[in-house]
């Protein structure tokens, strides 16, 4: 027989730390390794200073196009289309309603992290959308109305996309309990819509919102363009929202939804307070990257006539004033894309950091 | 003794999965307080024949009654049933994603709609009970399997059952954690409540039940007072399912 004292623990060795350590590692572990290092880093020594001297040192920034001696971007072509590409055609003197709307936004995600009051916090968000919209819209509380056809640059493709995803979402969770569903009918009639919709493309759905659309409705009713385009986007969404959801639903365990059965739950408290809360948090990384592309696909309201960021750079573009300045007008909105898509994607691994550590 | 002054009558009860009949001609009365452990080999049915008490699976012949009420396929009754019925399950089935003490409260506010304050009393005082107060803000995951399990059967008490339904509670549990979790059942067994336990625990079949079970390919093969059941088995079968759980 024997007995062992315990062991105290004790730090790693030195030699598994620090910076050179981590080159040796990573960059420089074998022939292999090192050849595409320096091959990589050949790469970006021939790309990234002459974008960098494009894009910021030779740029010009300021002043009248006459002016222009630098190589470099001209973003005076920026700063004199900003308005455009932020409001489309909305009137500058109306500028601050979506400025404000911005500002309530921000606002509005805020009380959602701090509020605690449930009561408080359903009628924020009840309240919130009515808001925004009355704000841009006008048509009330002493403001003028501006047409839907004024509305246009990345006030547009925000908007778009908000309401996309906000709209889409409660459909989309009930389309997916629909799919789980035991009654045939609402089966057959949930399954029908997911895989029709997912089986033609957005610009098709568009199409035919902004064509087919009207027929249901008695002549006569001048079918706003936006609506239509909004509700084509959201039945589209919609049913990607479905199958994310659906494979959250079905990561539950069936323990879950017996135990929410047994204490009594009714089947709308036990999916309301069991299921989906499990079910949406491990769909989130999905669920956003769902998010993100819908938010790249809003630019598809270009073809049906729509003026979104994309649409009112194209079209500054053609000012006679101003031609020849394509490069820097997409530049920048491929950078206003990816910011937004990379804070989004940014924001849902956050989320998911901290949904991994507080259980 | 009439039928109104049992806690549950199952009357000829059968049960297919497709073409597999689970349960045949089960017929079980169990009075008002009375201690009744099931036990059988895997697959036998016990599961299925508890879990048809609280309509968490549905039966196709026979007659259910809990506490006068007849079990119909009818939401009220159903939810009638379930506000009378504790059930404790293998792998516990709390809610990952609420707080011990927010698992306690959800039934409680949601189905019998208490206020809010008193439902935390009652959660506490359960809590309490079972040792684990002190845990009442952790959530489930943090806690090992014997006080998830006590969890689990204090949210049951608190939607104060006349009966418990306890499928295998101890059989998830690594071994040291078994008896912390006996130890609460055999206390909720002296105060006087309606017990079904499916489990394997020969000591705490001896010491707290009035009647043990045996279940084989879905019928009921035997049943007797504990102390008979275990000593002096009848049936060839029981004596060979003795033989196997007691040579390990
Ligand atoms: N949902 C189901 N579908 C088909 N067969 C099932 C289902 N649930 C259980 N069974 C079968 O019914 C039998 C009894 O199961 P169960 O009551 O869980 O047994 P026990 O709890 O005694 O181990 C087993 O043979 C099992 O395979
Ligand atoms: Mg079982």
């Amino acid at each position: 027989m024997a007995t062992y004292t315990m062991k105290e623990a004790k730090p790693a060795p030195s030699t598994s730390k620090g910076l050179l350590f981590w080159l040796r590692e990573n960059l420089f572990s074998d022939i292999k390794n090192s050849l595409l290092t320096l091959v990589g880093l050949y790469f970006l020594y021939t790309i990234i200073p002459p974008l960098l001297n494009w894009m910021i040192f030779d740029a010009t920034w300021s002043g009248t196009k006459d002016e222009v001696v630098k190589e470099g971007a001209r973003w005076i072509f920026i700063v004199e289309k900003f308005d455009q590409f932020i409001y489309g055609f909305y009137p500058e003197s109306l500028h601050w309603r979506p400025n404000l709307v911005a500002l309530i936004c921000i606002a509005f995600l805020l009380s959602m992290k701090f509020v605690k009051n449930i009561n408080i916090k359903i009628a924020l968000i009840l309240l919130f959308p009515v808001v925004c919209f009355v704000l841009i819209s006008g048509g009330g509380f002493g403001l003028e109305v501006v047409e839907t056809e004024k509305w246009g640059g990345l006030m547009l493709t925000v908007l778009v996309a908000a309401v996309g995803i906000i709209a889409s979402f409660p459909i989309g969770i009930i389309l997916a309990l629909g799919r789980q569903s035991h009654m045939p009918i609402v089966k057959t009639l949930c399954v029908g819509f997911i895989e029709f919709v997912r089986g033609v493309p957005l610009i098709t759905i568009l199409f035919m919102a902004s064509v087919v659309l009207p027929l249901f409705f008695s002549d006569g009713i001048d079918f706003d363009k936006l609506l239509r385009a909004l509700i084509g986007i959201t039945l589209f969404q919609a049913a990607y929202i479905a199958e994310v959801v659906r494979g959250g639903l079905q990561a539950i365990p069936r323990g879950q939804y017996e135990a929410s059965e047994s204490l009594g739950l009714s089947y709308w408290q036990g999916m309301i307070l069991v299921i989906l809360p499990q079910a949406l948090k491990i769909s989130i990384p999905n669920l956003v990257g769902s998010f993100i592309s819908l938010f790249k696909d809003t630019t598809l309201v270009l073809i049906i006539g729509l003026f979104d960021i994309l649409a009112m750079v194209t079209l500054t573009n053609s000012d006679t004033n101003w031609l020849g300045y394509e490069v820097e007008g997409y530049v920048f909105v491929t950078m206003i894309y990816w910011v937004i898509c990379f804070t989004m994607s940014q924001y849902s691994k956050s989320i998911e950091r901290k949904f991994n550590t507080e259980h | 003794m009439s039928e109104h002054e049992f806690m549950i009558t199952m009357q000829d009860v059968n049960k297919w999965y497709g073409d597999f009949h689970v349960l045949k001609d089960v017929n079980l009365n169990i009075k008002k307080g009375e201690k009744l452990v099931i036990c059988g080999p895997s697959g036998s049915g016990k599961s299925t024949t508890i879990r048809c008490l609280n309509h968490l699976e549905k039966f196709q012949e026979g007659k259910i009654s809990i506490n006068g009420t007849d079990l119909i396929e009818d939401v009220k009754v159903v939810r009638h049933i379930r506000s009378q019925v504790g059930m404790v399950f293998q792998h516990f089935n709390l809610f990952p994603h609420l707080s011990v003490l927010e698992n306690l409260l959800l039934a409680p506010t949601w189905v019998h709609n208490k206020p809010r304050k008193e439902a935390i009393e009652t959660a506490m005082y359960y809590l309490e009970r079972v040792k684990i107060a002190d845990q009442a803000h952790k959530y489930p995951n943090q806690l090992s399997g014997g006080q998830q399990q006590r969890v689990a059967i204090a949210r049951c008490l608190c939607i104060n059952p006349e009966i418990m339904l306890f499928d295998e509670p101890t059989s998830a549990l690594d071994p040291e954690m078994v008896s912390e979790v006996l130890e609460v059942m055999v206390e909720l067994a002296e105060e006087g409540i309606t017990m079904i336990c499916v489990t394997h625990e020969m000591g705490f079949a001896k010491k707290v039940a009035d009647r043990v079970i045996f279940m084989d390919a879905g019928q009921i093969i035997e049943e007797n007072e504990p102390h008979e059941f275990f000593d002096n088995p009848q049936s060839d079968r029981l004596k060979l399912f003795l033989d196997q759980i007691l040579s390990h």
